[in-house]
């Protein structure tokens, strides 16, 4: 047995399209989580009770089932009601709504982790509740929750391999692909590896980063 | 202009079922100072957090300058600009510095430009001795600097009554008279105020009134000299004997 090093050069543009379409999926649902997990994180904690019951049944249902199942049901399920999509946006779709959720409950426990004379302080200054929320809570719970929040992303961007079963050839269905061509399953998935793990590693140092430029008054 | 600056008819107020407040009356007029006294768990603190609406009563009414804040109908986020409180723990904005702090509300709630809000937190700094701070976070500073900031920070909003609930207690001693100085000048100026507080100095030499609260009953209210000098209750000659002693 030998690592046939030329066979992992060979595949390398392959798979860096993978990666291109892994890299674009994942910060496609990224952004879609960050929207929706801040509204649900919001609503949380909102004094409404309507919205706390709502966005906490979707945390739960989230939360309590698979994404592959998750993407399955967007990708396959919806057109039974007349709802076709293109398999990267059903893909897209699914992983937004799945990491909005995880995201919510980030975005919850930031906003409770300030102490509660912040609010107090800022009330009594005639602030309304959501400009108390918007220019005092949330920009302290932001720095707090960044590691939290870097762990989701680089989560997503590996669970993003379940999305090649929908016929989208990101990283993973990339390397699959070559293999039934090439069969060298050990040199190609050791370059799919080396290719997530190029893309999380730059991920957490962009939230290092970001952490030390967020971080006041030190 | 109301009568009262302040006035409390019949307040209850229960923790569950926990009866914390019980049945206060009090009122206020303009440019009187007014110490609340009491141990602690007597009530005195979440009495002084009922009258600008941070903890919700269960029965009574609450007028601030003639405004009943206890009416569903009252906006309170208007009436609370009109309310100054310091709390224990400053609560300054930790990621905002100094300046910031006092421009926030200024220029959110009060719609004034960043330029007349820096202006107008400038020269409350300069007035609580603190302006070469302007540009440090709150972190950087004492206690007793933080807390002088938070007083600039509430008077920014130039309100009629000014709330301090224990604004001493955390500080270190050395950093005590700084805060009450600045106390001090503003009574000076006519504010009305309304201090729960354990200086019994401050309340001696600065109050009017001193108000005796005991298990959320307003026992004595009157004149430092007679609270002090000539207490009628047996729990407040108790109290005073503890504290005077320490």
């Amino acid at each position: 047995m030998q690592f046939d090093l030329s066979a992992l050069v060979r595949a390398i543009p392959a798979l860096l399209y993978g990666a291109s379409v892994t890299l674009r999926i994942t910060v496609l649902s990224i952004a879609m989580g960050l929207v929706i997990g801040f509204v649900t994180g919001l609503a949380r904690v909102w004094p409404n009770v309507v919205f706390r019951t709502i966005s906490s049944l979707y945390i739960e249902l989230i939360r309590g089932t698979p994404l592959l199942v998750q993407i399955f049901i967007v990708y396959f399920g919806l057109p039974a009601l007349g709802l076709n999509l293109d398999p990267f946006i059903a893909g897209m779709m699914a992983m937004g709504i799945n990491s909005g959720a995880y995201i919510g409950e980030i975005v919850r426990g930031g906003i409770e982790s300030i102490a509660k004379g912040q609010m107090e302080a800022a009330r009594s200054l005639g602030l309304t509740y959501w400009q108390a929320m918007r220019y005092v809570i949330l920009p302290q719970s932001l720095v707090r929750i960044l590691p939290a929040l870097g762990n989701e992303f680089i989560a997503l961007l590996k669970d993003s391999s379940l999305v090649s079963t929908i016929a989208i050839a990101e990283l993973t269905r990339s390397g699959q692909i070559i293999i039934t061509r090439t069969f060298k399953s050990f040199e190609i998935w050791s370059g799919v590896a080396l290719f997530y793990f190029i893309m999380t590693y730059t991920i957490s140092r962009i939230v290092k980063y970001s952490e030390k430029r967020l971080r006041y008054g030190e | 202009m109301s009568r009262w600056a302040i006035e409390v008819n019949g307040l209850n107020k229960f923790f569950n079922t926990n009866h914390v407040l019980k049945n206060i009356d009090i009122r206020v007029p303009f440019g009187e100072v007014v110490s609340i006294i009491g141990a602690s768990g007597s009530g005195k603190s979440t009495f002084l957090r009922c009258l600008n609406g941070i903890e919700s009563i269960h029965s009574g009414e609450i007028l601030i300058n003639g405004v009943k804040i206890t009416d569903k109908k009252v906006n309170i986020n208007i009436v609370r600009q009109s309310i100054g409180m310091i709390f224990q723990n400053f609560n300054l904005f930790p990621h905002m510095t100094v300046l910031s702090n006092i421009t926030l509300a200024l220029q959110k709630v009060k719609r004034m430009s960043k330029a007349e809000s820096e202006k107008v937190s400038l020269r409350l700094l300069e007035k609580v001795g603190l302006e070469e701070k302007a540009e440090s976070y709150p972190i950087q500073l004492s206690g007793g600097q933080q807390q002088r900031v938070a007083i600039a920070r509430a008077l920014a909003m130039n309100p009629q009554v000014m709330m301090f609930d224990e604004p001493t207690s955390a500080l270190d001693p050395e950093t005590v008279n700084d805060v009450l100085d600045v106390m001090k000048e503003l009574a000076r100026e006519g504010m009305t105020m309304v201090v729960v507080t354990h200086e019994m100095g401050f309340a001696r030499e600065v109050a009017d009134r001193v108000v005796y609260i005991d298990e959320g009953r307003i026992i004595e209210d009157g004149k430092p000299e007679e609270i002090f000098y000539n207490p009628k209750n047996p729990r407040l000659r108790d109290f005073l004997g503890k504290i005077i002693n320490v």
